[in-house]
């Protein structure tokens, strides 16, 4: 796959939008993600965030509107097309797989990239590719000391970060992170902005987070979001400005 | 095909369809509000039509009455019957794994099979039909009707109706259908959730009796005949969609057709049909005709 | 992850014991014996399907009903069938209704999944019941046992001694052997993560469906291998081979063997046939014994509501007790 230049967009929905019987989740929504930049989407709860990210990454189709992946069109493909194509997504809530090893938890999300179904006499953790795409995301999140550890008996800030290594180990060039904040401490929080920051400069990431002083911090572009619209789109200043956004959002949350 | 042979097999399938309702609207029910895969719900048909055969002697002795009463008393039975399993035994099911809650149905189901087999024997029987239903209603030149096929479905219509009215119009009704939509949420809205399961349960166990009990004049009364209207129960439910009474009514009706009509035409493939038909939904609708969500 | 000796060699001895028991049983527990080592194999290729993959099936059965009435079916009534032809004939039946049934079924979940297969293999059973395919309910015979032949040559003859029951053995060990190595594999592997947690590994990348779809079928196969060894071994095929009792049988297996591991697979065929057998005498139960089923409906219930773990759970819980002990005796 050819290096992409810093700036070109990895990932974009155009006019993308779908319901849920009567109720209009996500309505003409356009979203930019480019290379080398964190691009947040903020919004009341119901906003339609969930829906979008499902949008983008595949678990949901758009009723209209298209989905761009690293120059194709992704709209009808299925998830794990997607993600073969080079697009990590983590979860809100903990999607670990709880019994296995830490380690093998990566190990697992990497084999997804060298499958290999038809080798049965060879045993999984003998792969070279596999067993090193694993270990290096955990170095990266700072897991490394856990690895033999088993998923289920790790604190919650630690399966937060699980989370983020499951999602590198499938080497993806374009990240989309679902509140990877959600109910970490003030000095795990750190940690985690240390490592989006230090992501960004490979990945294009798309971040849905609550926590406006992390996302006004770590974000070069922020998308606001209200009952399923975009209101306003821009780097984080002019959000900041923008009255409207203020009114319907800032000034319910306090604005930082 | 004759217009008077055809109206005959309509109202076999039509009747063959509410039957099966009767018994699917319970384990449909049971398992959206409950979440429980009750494999043992063929069981209380089979226990309905063997009350009708057993309780009768008993009743006429006693009570001094005849079919209805034998079929009254029935009822009370099992609702005290689904009352007391409930407590007993499924209450211990809802939050377990769908493997286990099989497993012990299952089990359940042989329980039922063998305390029937020590009680009454594992003979076939019939019922009799009371005197003033037992004839037939002429149709058209050459052909006759039973007049109790109609009755039981007229009872079945009557049963649907009343099953509607209370599921949309009363105040239980409603809590039933939150609860199948979201179990959680009508708990922790405070509604008695123990109490509601157990009407619930008891109401699916009163109903699938009550199939078997009037449908045993016709179909007689046999050791396999749980089993047998259970698998098909699931065909319904799962054509239907779980947890909805308007699915498993048309599900329960397009089965009664295409078994009356398939055994007609294609009698050698007549057990086979119903699947076909489920094969071919699932092709189109994986989640069944009627999602309730 | 355990250590590799302290899985293989359980495993060896115990097939050292298998192998050595036909010089010390009588015909009736050779025979027993035989028809448990069938059902372990049945057993084990629902593990896979239910234990390492996650998908509950109550329609097991119908493989290996089908396997078996292919095997009865192509054996003509003149004399015996070709092993090499045979046994794949029957396997591949049994494999192909597994691809039919399984790429409908796996558009469901969860209980739909559960009813669909059970409602698949009550089509198959129907289909032997009450058609003339197969002799109706009266089921049909095998009259003779397969013979493999390479040229003029007859390596072992299925008729004699204890030839039939090596032969089941072997059999056994193959798929025991054969399992062991795929569940550490990356197919293995993804089935477990599957298991845990589809929606993940679809994030991932993995397109699940042909997961499942390869699993059910293997799993199919394996249960026509299991389908095809239980037709020869007494020459006779019912339709009772397919019914619903047969495939809750194999789970109950499954489950008192425990869950998760291929030895619970095997050592649950052992417990619920000799459960059965218990239940069945009528020395320790008396009049009970006409209605074991009663009996075993109960163990079912106890068996679920108190070892969730199956007896190698158990055993293994038991050990953990032990070593504890010791460990609290020796500080």
């Amino acid at each position: 796959m050819p290096e992409s230049r810093a700036g070109e967009v990895l990932l974009r929905a155009s006019r993308v939008s779908r319901s849920f019987g009567g109720l209009k989740a996500v309505d003409d929504v356009s979203v930019a993600v480019r290379q080398g930049t964190v691009h947040a989407v903020i919004g009341t709860n119901g906003a339609g965030k969930s829906t979008l990210i499902n949008l983008l990454c595949g678990e949901i189709q758009a009723s209209q509107g298209t989905v761009e992946l690293l120059g194709h069109d992704v709209s009808r493909w299925s998830q794990p097309r997607r993600a073969q194509a080079g697009l990590g997504r983590s979860y809100q809530r903990n999607t670990i797989y709880a019994p296995f090893t830490v380690f093998e938890n990566c190990r697992l999300s990497a084999q997804a990239r060298l499958q290999r179904p038809w080798a049965w006499f060879t045993p999984a953790s003998s792969c070279a590719t596999t067993c090193a795409a694993a270990s290096h995301a955990l170095e990266r999140t700072g897991l490394a000391a856990q690895a033999h550890l088993i998923a289920g008996t790790l604190s919650h800030g630690q399966k937060r970060q699980l989370e983020i290594a499951m999602c590198l180990a499938t080497g993806p060039r374009v990240l989309v992170l679902d509140e990877p904040l959600a109910g970490m401490g003030a000095e795990e929080s750190e940690r985690m902005l240390a490592l989006l920051e230090g992501l960004k400069a490979e990945h294009a990431i798309l971040l849905v987070e609550h926590d406006m002083g992390a996302v006004f911090r770590v974000s070069d572009e922020i998308t606001v979001m209200v009952n399923g619209r975009v209101i306003a789109t821009g780097a984080p200043e002019e959000i900041r400005a923008n009255a409207e956004v203020q009114t319907a959002y800032l000034g319910e949350e306090g604005a930082n | 095909m004759d217009p008077v042979v055809f109206l005959v097999q309509c109202l076999n399938a039509v009747q063959y369809g509410l039957l099966l309702f009767l018994v699917a609207s319970g384990l449909t029910l049971i398992f959206g509000i409950m979440g429980v895969i009750n494999l043992a719900h063929g069981s209380f048909y089979m226990i309905g039509a063997y009350m009708a055969y057993a309780l009768a002697p008993l009743v006429e002795q006693t009570l001094g009455g005849g079919f209805f009463t034998t079929l009254a008393v029935s009822i009370v039975a099992s609702v005290a019957l689904g009352y007391l399993l409930e407590w007993a035994f499924f209450s211990y099911l809802y939050e377990r794994e769908h493997l286990q809650q099989v497993l012990m149905t299952y089990a359940l189901i042989l329980v039922f099979e063998e305390t029937r087999s020590i009680l009454v024997g594992n003979d076939v029987h019939g019922v009799q039909a009371p005197e003033w239903l037992a004839g037939t209603l002429p149709l058209g030149e050459l052909m006759t009707y039973p007049v109790y096929r109609l009755f039981i479905s007229a009872v079945c219509v009557a049963l649907v109706l009343a099953l509607f009215w209370v599921i949309t119009r009363t105040r239980l009704g409603m809590t039933v259908r939150a609860g199948a939509s979201n179990r959680e949420m009508v708990q922790a809205m405070g509604v008695d959730i123990k109490f509601l399961y157990r009407v619930v349960f008891s109401a699916g166990v009163a109903l699938a009796a009550l199939a078997g009990a009037i449908a045993a004049p016709v179909s007689s009364v046999y050791p396999g005949m749980g089993n047998q209207v259970l698998i098909v129960c699931f065909v319904v439910v799962v054509i239907g969609g779980i947890g909805s009474i308007r699915g498993a009514l048309v599900a329960a009706l397009l089965v009664g057709f295409v078994d009356t009509f398939g055994a007609v035409f294609f009698p050698q493939a007549a057990g086979v049909l119903v699947y076909l038909l489920m094969a071919a939904i699932l092709l189109w609708r994986p989640e069944g005709l009627f999602r309730t969500v | 992850m355990r250590d590799l000796s302290s899985r293989v060699v359980p495993a060896v001895i115990a097939g050292l014991a298998l192998a050595a028991f036909p010089m010390f049983g009588g015909k009736f527990a050779i025979d027993l014996v035989t028809k448990i080592m069938i059902l372990a194999i049945f057993a084990l290729s629902l593990e896979l399907l239910v234990g390492q993959t996650g998908l509950v099936c109550f329609g097991h059965a119908a493989f290996l009903g089908i396997a078996a009435y292919t095997a009865a079916l192509l054996t003509p009534q003149s004399g015996p069938a070709p092993l090499l032809a045979l046994l794949p004939a029957a396997v591949l039946a049994a494999g192909g209704y597994a691809l039919a049934v399984g790429a409908l079924s796996l558009r469901t979940r969860g209980i739909y999944f559960i009813m669909v297969t059970l409602a698949f293999a009550q089509m198959a059973y129907y289909v032997f019941h009450d058609t003339k395919l197969g002799g109706g309910s009266d089921g049909i015979y095998v009259y003779y046992r397969p013979v493999l032949s390479v040229g003029d040559w007859q390596p072992f003859d299925l008729d004699g001694g204890h030839t039939f029951y090596y032969f089941v053995l072997v059999f056994l060990a193959f798929t025991f052997a054969l399992l062991g190595f795929l569940v550490r594999s990356r197919f293995g592997r993804a089935l477990a993560g599957i298991r845990v947690n589809e929606q993940r590994m679809r994030a991932a990348g993995f397109a699940t469906y042909g997961y499942k779809l390869a699993a059910f079928v293997l799993a199919g196969m394996l249960a026509g291998l299991a389908g095809f060894l239980y037709a020869l071994k007494d020459g006779f095929v019912s339709p009772e081979l397919l019914s619903w009792h047969q495939s809750g049988a194999v789970l109950i297996m499954i489950i008192l063997g425990g869950l998760g591991s291929l030895r619970g697979a095997v050592v649950g065929a052992f417990a619920f046939v000799l459960l059965q057998e218990l239940f069945q005498s009528e020395a320790v139960f008396g009049a009970l014994a006409q209605h074991w089923q009663l009996t075993l409906g109960f163990a079912i219930i106890a068996c679920v509501a108190l070892m969730p773990d199956g007896i190698v759970g158990a055993g293994r819980q038991f050990g953990r007790r032990v070593a504890n002990l010791r460990r609290l005796r020796n500080a």
